[in-house]
């Protein structure tokens, strides 16, 4: 045991007479939190919109007045669809609505009529947004028309009736910094705990000291002990700070226990420092480190489902994300601290974590050698 | 038993090189042992495989009856040992690095305190300084307090006077010297030839062999032939003259002078100096000289090569 707190007391006195590290615990949450949540906020405010008007109708104007006062469209106006595809060519246009002539006409007369869109799809996402809100625009203006035409068709008058509130559970008001500030919490205690932990042991390795240190009575689990306990107190610290950034600035709601989410994330740090010792065992330098660790952050990070949900991935990337530690605790973060959610909710998860944590820590152990 | 150290037919492979080949020694206890021989030759790698930290291929090594392979974990804790390149913790203080290493091996600075005294009261005045801002000779001052805090019974020291200064190492084994008083057995390894003379016994290693174990008297009387040392206006020209020389039986250049034997058994003085004249050197001056162990492990060297 003495032992032990001796490494610990160690470690904590290197770390912080390092001059880099300070900054690094404190400067990078604050960095990742602000920069990060609020560049990948997929809240689109300026859709750029060319219409084309053939029609040039009171109704045609309605419709593009409808454009014209959402929020989220600039809407200017083009001759032809060859000039507006221009406009697409040149970046300048993200949507382009056509208004066939006879728009109005086929209405009245027809009782059904039709419109282009043509989405700039370079930025898929932005894309699928823009078609999203135009879609909806022209969904209320079409029950505009039916209520209008009420009068003379009484047997579609019924549909009016039906009327979608749209109520969106734990983010009601679709804030996208609440969905990625939980996501960016999780990649920076990810990032602490598995490359500071990983590098660490290298640089023993790299300075030799791990050869003074291996002609010690220390024993294996002594040491293993000593080194991870440290980086598991940093990283449920750099935890806290970031949810209380993230609280004060984003207003993230803290719905579930705080405290069954610090007890998920020791779980979940457990596995990340023991990946970061198997790292270091297999990497003779801190380079070494850093380019496994790197192939291993990003794939994992990516498929994690920060940015998009990883319900919504193929069937084989679902697949590979049970490999994933790092989407079991996106998915754990964010029902505890969005929605709520209680141990019974979040028990697959936890136990995939703890069957994780055991392995790799088990393997770490194993693998790790106190001689050639 | 007398001996500490017990190495029997020990042999380590790398890829396809014996970087140690059926090495035999008894080191007794309580000695100061030298392991002698320039770089490559394998002495770090016999002191890691006596500090545990290697395995052997073949062979048996056993430290106060302890089997290195078997019974490492004890011997851990009764080694001090000092690798050839500094490996404390240059960002702890000198007195941090103490306190740690006497922790770990569940003592305590203060316990062992007479044992280190000396030689941690030189460096003392620093101890709140990193052990990274330390001088070469305050460092390796470090690294051997650090080493002895546990009171080991056996010392291990791969090249602790490289990299050092003179002084600090004439120092250093004078430190040596006095820490024999407190029943350890020092294992020492270094390539300078000048400092086996101060070591109680001395092996000469050389491309993973051993050419002798003996004391450092002993070896320069077992230099058989008389020993001339040779000096003139050019060295490098008699140096080359007498390579060619037809009773060379081998000439290396010592600083200013040359080391020469003859393959006669008695070598005639007047007859090298009339070849070399000969051959236009000027002001040669030839004188019989004792053979230092450089000379022996020279000699001991193209022995072993024919």
């Amino acid at each position: 045991m003495r032992t032990i707190i001796s490494i610990i007391k160690k470690e904590f006195t290197q770390v912080f007479r390092n001059k880099t590290m300070l900054p690094i615990i404190f400067v990078i949450p604050l960095v990742q939190l602000l920069v990060l949540v609020y560049a990948a906020s997929l809240d689109m405010k300026s859709i750029n919109l060319l219409v084309v008007d053939k029609d040039l109708t009171p109704l045609s104007k309605e419709l593009e007045s409808k454009f014209t006062a959402s929020p989220f469209f600039i809407v200017g106006n083009s001759i032809s669809v060859s000039e507006a595809e221009k406009e697409i060519l040149n970046n300048n246009a993200d949507v382009i609505i056509v208004i066939p002539q006879g728009f109005e006409k086929n209405i009245t007369n027809e009782n059904s009529s039709e419109l282009q869109f043509l989405f700039n799809a370079i930025n898929g996402t932005k894309a699928s947004i823009a078609n999203g809100y135009s879609q909806r625009i022209v969904y209320d203006f079409n029950q505009n028309i039916i209520l209008n035409s009420g009068n003379l068709f009484p047997e579609t008058a019924e549909f009016q009736k039906i009327n979608i509130e749209n109520s969106f559970w734990y983010n009601p008001r679709l804030d996208y910094k609440i969905y990625m500030s939980s996501g960016i919490l999780v990649i920076l205690v990810t990032i602490i705990s598995l490359i500071l932990s990983g590098m660490n042991l290298v640089r023993e390795k790299e300075s030799g000291t791990i050869e003074q240190i291996n002609v010690t009575p220390i024993k294996k689990y002594q040491f293993i002990i000593g080194k991870l306990i440290p980086f598991l107190i940093i990283a449920l610290f750099e935890l806290a700070f970031g949810l209380t950034i993230a609280k004060i600035l984003f207003k993230l709601p803290f719905e579930g226990s705080l405290l069954l989410l610090f007890g998920s994330a020791i779980i979940y740090l457990i596995t990340m420092l023991s990946i970061g010792l198997l790292m270091s065992v297999f990497s003779e330098t801190q380079q070494q480190l850093m380019f496994i660790a790197y192939f291993f952050v990003m794939v994992f990070i990516l498929m994690s489902g920060i940015f998009t949900p990883a319900e919504t991935m193929p069937q084989w990337a679902q697949k590979l994300n049970y490999i994933n530690p790092i989407s079991y605790f996106m998915k754990i973060v964010r029902m505890i601290l969005l929605k709520g959610s209680g141990l019974k909710d979040i028990i697959n998860e936890l136990l995939a974590l703890v069957i994780y944590g055991s392995l790799t820590l088990t393997f770490a152990v194993v693998k790790y050698r106190k001689r050639a | 038993m007398s001996n500490s150290i017990e190495i029997s037919s020990l042999t380590k492979v790398y890829d396809n090189t014996k970087a140690l080949n059926d090495i035999n020694l008894h080191i007794k206890k309580n000695e100061l042992f030298g392991l002698i021989g320039p770089d490559g030759a394998g002495k770090t790698t016999l002191i890691r495989i006596i500090a545990t930290l290697l395995l052997p291929d073949s062979g048996t090594i056993t430290v106060e009856n302890l089997d290195v392979v078997k019974d490492y974990k004890s011997l851990r804790k009764i080694y001090g040992y000092m690798p050839g390149r500094f490996s404390l913790y240059q960002d702890l203080t000198v007195i941090e690095n103490l306190n740690f290493f006497a922790t770990v091996f569940g003592t305590t600075v203060d316990e062992n305190y007479d044992l280190i005294k000396d030689i941690y009261s030189q460096i003392e005045p620093f101890k709140n300084r990193r052990a990274g801002q330390l001088s070469g000779g305050m460092k390796q001052k470090l690294a051997l307090s650090c080493a002895l805090i546990h009171k080991p019974k056996v010392l291990l020291l791969d090249e602790p006077t490289t990299g050092v200064d003179a002084v600090s190492r004439k120092e250093f084994w004078e430190m040596l010297k006095n820490l024999q008083k407190n029943d350890i057995t020092i294992f020492v390894s270094t390539p300078y030839m000048d400092e086996a003379s101060l070591c109680d016994r001395i092996a000469l290693i050389q491309k993973g062999k051993i050419l002798s174990v003996e004391t450092p008297e002993n070896i320069t009387k077992q230099f058989g032939k008389q020993l001339l040392q040779i000096n003139s206006d050019n060295k490098y020209k008699v140096l080359k003259d007498l390579r060619n020389y037809e009773f060379t039986n081998s000439v290396n250049s010592f600083g200013q002078f040359l080391h020469y034997t003859d393959k006669r058994s008695v070598p005639e003085v007047q007859s090298i100096k009339n070849y070399l004249n000969e051959k236009g050197n000027s002001n040669i001056n030839i004188k019989e000289i004792m053979p230092n162990i450089e000379d022996c492990f020279m000699d001991l060297m193209i022995e072993d090569k024919n």
